[in-house]
């Protein structure tokens, strides 16, 4: 009986396994179906590589979109990596135990926080701010990527804290032994060490950033051009699918299934790019697998 | 190997569960309503009011804007399809058209500006791009930050049509996705131009006068105001029935009433 059990639990975990798998390929399948007749019918290069995007004169080209997903999220990454970063080296090393207690749980609740409530807020508050720092509406690409750089920050801090956290404390009193500080044991030893935990902190904050709608939505304009500046509204991937759903038939139906493909394929580009450096980091280190 | 059995059985049940649930749903007259997103608020109050008067009917009312309303009326998909824009000559045909309200689409700018009228012409060039200073139109000296809806809206279309006519909005505009974010970036921007449907207008922002013409229920109605749109209900061919009963009862004032506290201008 024992063993029937056994090897019924087997096979439920088994097809629970197989079923997510399935669940992939059938989005995945269902997005190409969807969205390869409109890359035939407007052409592939066209469709990637055109510059206007006009549904109601049959223009579907998505390439300011590429470009202000990537450029959202860049812009996001460049000021949410450093401080996230430095927020995890002083919670893993340098607070006191009681100030630690109260900052994690905050940062914590940053990353409960639902996307519409940030979208919200930028729209409320952000957005008249940076209307009257910088000129212009206010809604820009800028305002976007600090709205972002609030969501994925605790992402990146508590996987960075944890990968910080997790390199063996040998490594650390070795350091410390040979007469090093504190700050060179972190520069020096601990960080390095730490390195893939952080690359994947990165990694998934990237991916939250780049997935991100809703708040996009709220906060970047939304206008279908590349931007001249940070403070020029634009458009991303997500937020063109997003927007006009409700309204396509036909063709204009199946570009945006095929924005969806796009998308796909830019996120599946950038983590084997962002992979491969996490491989690559684990090399160079010799035995510090974490 | 009992297991196969065990999972065999497990899966037979759910099966059935699902096939009972769905299959015990017939004992309702059903009657579906889709098409315009901003009829569908109104159109389920109606609905509401109608099944709490009629238990035995189910009214299933759903979005996807005008055309889509229209396209599956024609088709018959639906019983009832709804219109937030006048039909033309192609479209209308087999259909007949029940007008249960009128809306507005009112031009909007922030409370503190001197402005209180633009025509429909420098409206069309603000939105065009051909006017980009306030000073140009009697304002103050600052650039003009217009906000559009997404291409699709029904507010857009209506707006596009009496306003625009052939000419295109100018791609540089701020698109924002709803009634609500486009009040409160109006709200907050004293030189921001935007555009919404009255239903939405709470007041805390300023409504231009168009043609000289304030957008109010009575302009609305007794139609003066130039930037308004029909609701209407469509069905192919003469109405029977249930269907029949519930347009009735909408255009009843009873139904009327209710059209008004969505703040819809009735029709009659």
């Amino acid at each position: 009986m024992s063993k029937t059990n056994e090897s019924l639990v087997e096979k439920g975990l088994l097809i629970t396994a197989i079923s997510s798998i399935i669940l992939i390929a059938l989005i995945i399948l269902f997005i190409f179906w969807e969205g390869i007749p409109a890359m035939q019918s407007y052409g592939f290069f066209n469709f990637v590589f055109g510059m206007d995007w006009s549904p109601s004169d049959n223009q579907y080209g998505v390439f300011p979109m590429i470009i202000g997903s990537l450029a959202i999220t860049g812009l996001s990454l460049l000021m949410a990596v450093p401080l996230g970063i430095s927020c995890a080296i002083f919670l893993a090393e340098i607070a006191p135990n009681s100030m630690r207690q109260i900052l994690r749980p905050t940062i914590q609740t940053l990353a409960g926080i639902p996307s519409v409530v940030y979208g919200f807020f930028g729209l409320i508050i952000l957005v008249p701010f940076m209307r009257v720092q910088f000129g212009g509406t206010g809604f820009s690409m800028l305002t976007a990527s600090i709205v972002l750089t609030v969501m994925i920050l605790p992402i990146i801090v508590s996987v960075s804290e944890d990968a910080i956290r997790s390199v063996p404390y040998e490594y650390k009193e070795a350091s410390l032994a040979l007469g090093s500080t504190h700050w060179q044991t972190i520069k020096n030893v601990l960080f390095p060490a730490a390195i893939p935990g952080i690359i994947t902190s990165v990694i998934l904050g990237m991916g939250r950033a780049i997935g991100e709608t809703l708040a996009i939505i709220m906060v970047a304009g939304n206008v279908v051009q590349i931007p001249g500046s940070i403070f020029d509204p634009v458009r991303a991937l997500t937020s063109n699918i997003a927007i006009e759903m409700g309204y396509a038939t036909g063709i204009h139906y199946n570009a945006l299934f095929a924005t969806g493909i796009v998308l796909m394929a830019m996120i599946i580009i950038l983590l084997v790019i962002a992979n491969y450096l996490h491989y690559k980091k684990k090399v160079t280190i010799g035995g510090g697998y974490l | 190997m009992n297991w196969k059995y065990i999972t065999g059985i497990i899966i037979l049940i759910i099966i059935i569960i699902a096939y009972i649930m769905v299959t015990s749903q017939n004992n309702y007259v059903r009657v579906e309503v889709a098409g315009s997103t901003s009829v569908q608020p109104v159109a389920s109050q109606l609905a509401d009011a109608y099944m709490k008067k009629h238990p035995d009917v189910k009214i299933n009312v759903q979005g996807g804007g005008s055309g889509l309303g229209i396209r599956s009326v024609s088709q018959g998909i639906i019983d009832i399809g709804t219109s937030s824009k006048g039909l033309n000559a192609n479209e209308s045909t087999g259909l007949k058209q029940y007008l249960i309200g009128k809306d507005g689409v009112l031009v909007v700018i922030n409370n503190n500006s001197q402005l209180d009228g633009l025509n429909k012409t420098q409206i069309k060039d603000i939105y065009s791009g051909k006017i980009t200073n306030w000073k140009d139109v009697g304002g103050p000296d600052a650039t003009i930050n217009v906000i559009t809806r997404e291409d699709g809206s029904g507010t857009r279309s209506v707006f596009q049509k009496i306003v625009m006519g052939k000419d295109k909005i100018k791609g540089d505009a701020v698109v924002l996705t709803s009634t609500e974010s486009i009040a409160q970036s109006v709200k907050g921007d004293p030189n921001a131009i935007g555009y919404m449907s009255l239903t939405g207008f709470k007041g805390d922002i300023k409504a231009l006068k168009v043609d000289g013409v304030y957008p109010s229920e009575e302009t609305i109605f007794n139609g003066t105001y130039p930037i308004q749109n029909p609701f209407l209900f469509l069905t192919k061919g003469e109405p029977q029935g249930v269907v029949k009963d519930f347009i009735d009862f909408c255009l009843s004032p009873e139904g009327q009433e209710i059209v008004k506290e969505e703040k819809v201008v009735p029709a009659s």
